[in-house]
């Protein structure tokens, strides 16, 4: 499992240096926002979902730290085309990778690469940032 | 005199900068963090503890620890005796006051809802609900004061993280109904000018509460000198344990106030009908307190008291302007601000690297310093940026940590760069 410094090297700095879908969609379906009071860093998310459900776009901006940054960056891409009802059940498969429980590891994908932040529990909620935003934006339209 | 510095670290310098001795008295700081030495730069926040005060809470639970007040037996009695008689010490160590003017609370933040709950409150129909603060304060200083109905007033901060003088005398002459403002700032480590402050609101009848949180690990504090109303610290900031706290208030003030919260031990007499409070500072007590703890607080105190606090300033001074220069020289790191009068702390940011990357990147190298927003938010706002990086010395702090801080810090910009 990777170290901080590990995961600094990896893929936290690349994702930091050049986030996906980092970006403001013209005509979400979906939008809101997210705060970490121990920090003060913010993000906002906006998604389309079609009529089955299924998120067909997605877009994020926001300020905040590497990690929180790589790991809303890759939770863009790997909800990308998947239902909603599947990217909430893969929040908890990643919530559970970083709390060291089982996880659908399968599921996870590239997402594995986090799992050494599970030894750094102070940053397992900027980890987790997005996709507690991604929760909460599903159940508001915009 | 101030030893110049080699600031290159030449072979031919002297032995490092450090109070021989001191260290040795933590036990913690030889341990190691991620595997690395530790490197504790985080004593703005809490700092560590010598084995004196470790000892003096181990004795009393292994030794004679009972319930205080009341109890007639022997045990009970040396602990009412060595609880109360803290007051005393606490006295001494601010410079002079009466031991029945020392109040026990669990820290700075109780202390200050206290005065604002049983002096500012009651006061508003008359004084008013105006209370000023300054653009530095903690969170402290500033929510107390508001959930007991205050309209707060910041005097403004300058570039140099410094208080505007002007303004505070501007806003002074309107009379607010109380000025609250703290001594030492937790996040830039600007010592504010309290008497002179003090001076000012005497003339016009303002009423002061100075936060003492992070001057008392710092200096010794003489309060006969500074002419405030209130004074509060944090034990656990003062090499003691947490959970415990001094809230020191005039006399007068005390006996006019009333209780903060109800229960056992601050009663005159309870009838159904109703009750009447013990004289203070029992009036403020409510409840069994944290004996251990501040048992524990008198040995702090005890052993502040015999140290060399002036050489204490001088070695924080010298770490602070070493800190100033190894940092000054990293890329895109800034500094908040750099007040002239100031304790050993270093808050700065870094470009592209966001405060807590940067901790988390010297956490694996066994050095801790904090990052946020340090408790206050408003400070943030008004330099415009959302949070900080922010490492601080303590007595123990030695040029070799300063150092390892730079050398941590070189790091993160090759990772960042
Ligand atoms: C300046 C200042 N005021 C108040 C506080 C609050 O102290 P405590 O949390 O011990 O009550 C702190 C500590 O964080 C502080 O640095």
């Amino acid at each position: 499992m990777a170290t901080m410094n590990e995961l600094y090297q990896g893929i936290i700095i690349e994702h930091d240096r050049s986030p996906r879908n980092f970006r403001t969609l013209d005509a979400p379906t979906h939008s809101g926002e997210g705060r970490n009071p121990l920090c003060g860093d913010e993000m906002s998310l906006q998604l389309v979902v079609d009529a089955e459900g299924v998120i067909t776009d997605v877009g994020f901006q926001g300020r905040g730290c590497a990690v929180s940054k790589a790991s809303s960056s890759m939770m863009t891409a790997a909800i990308k085309g998947k239902t909603v009802a599947e990217a909430t059940e893969l929040f908890d498969q990643f919530h559970a990778l970083l709390t060291g429980k089982d996880a659908d590891r399968t599921a996870l994908g590239k997402l594995v690469a986090f799992e050494g932040l599970g030894a750094y529990p102070m940053r397992v909620k900027c980890a987790t940032m997005g996709w507690h935003v991604l929760k909460d934006v599903v159940g508001h339209k915009s | 005199m101030l030893r110049s510095l080699d600031y290159a670290g030449s072979p031919s310098e002297p032995a490092s900068l450090g109070m021989t001795g001191l260290r040795e008295q933590f036990p913690i700081l030889s341990a190691t963090s991620r595997g690395k030495p530790l490197v504790y730069l985080d004593s703005a926040a809490t700092t560590q503890k010598p084995q004196v005060v470790i000892d003096a809470e181990r004795d009393f639970y292994t030794g004679w620890n009972a319930n205080i007040h009341r109890g007639v037996y022997e045990y009970s009695e040396r602990a009412t005796v060595a609880y109360d008689g803290t007051r005393a010490t606490a006295a001494r160590f601010l410079g002079g006051v009466d031991a029945d003017e020392i109040v026990f609370v669990r820290g700075t933040t109780e202390a200050i809802n206290l005065v604002a709950q049983s002096f500012f409150r009651p006061r508003i129909a008359t004084a008013g609900a105006t209370v000023l603060v300054t653009e530095m304060e903690h969170h402290a200083n500033i929510v107390p004061w508001q959930l007991a109905g205050a309209t707060l007033v910041p005097i403004p901060v300058t570039d140099a993280g410094e208080l505007d003088m002007e303004a505070a005398t501007r806003l002074l002459a309107a009379r607010p109904a109380m000025l609250a403002v703290m001594h030492v700032s937790n996040a830039l480590g600007t010592i504010n000018p309290i008497a002179e402050l003090c001076a000012m609101a005497r003339t016009h009848g303002v009423p002061v509460l100075i936060d003492g949180a992070q001057a008392v690990g710092h200096f010794a504090v003489d309060l006969p000198a500074l002419g405030a109303d209130f004074y509060c610290f944090s034990g656990h900031k003062l090499f003691g344990p947490t959970g415990t706290g001094v809230l020191w208030g005039r006399r007068e003030h005390l006996a006019m106030m009333p209780p903060y919260q109800g229960g056992g031990d601050m009663i005159d007499l309870v009838r159904f009908e109703g009750s009447s409070f013990a004289r203070p500072p029992e009036r403020f007590e409510a409840g069994t307190p944290n004996i251990a703890g501040v048992i524990g607080l008198n040995a702090a105190m005890q052993w502040v008291m015999a140290q060399d606090t002036r050489a204490w300033e001088r070695h924080d001074r010298e770490l602070l302007e070493l800190g100033r220069h190894l940092l000054g020289e990293i890329p895109g790191l800034r500094f908040i601000a750099r007040p002239a009068d100031a304790v050993g702390v270093l808050t700065f940011a870094m470009d592209g690297a966001h405060p807590h990357d940067i901790a988390s990147i010297l956490d694996g190298e066994g050095i801790c310093i904090r990052a946020g927003h340090h408790c206050a938010q408003p400070l943030h706002v008004r330099f415009g940026v959302p949070s900080s990086a922010r490492a601080s010395f303590g007595p123990y702090t030695t040029e070799a940590e300063v150092r390892a801080l730079a050398t941590g810090l070189q790091k993160v910009r090759e990772l960042f760069g």
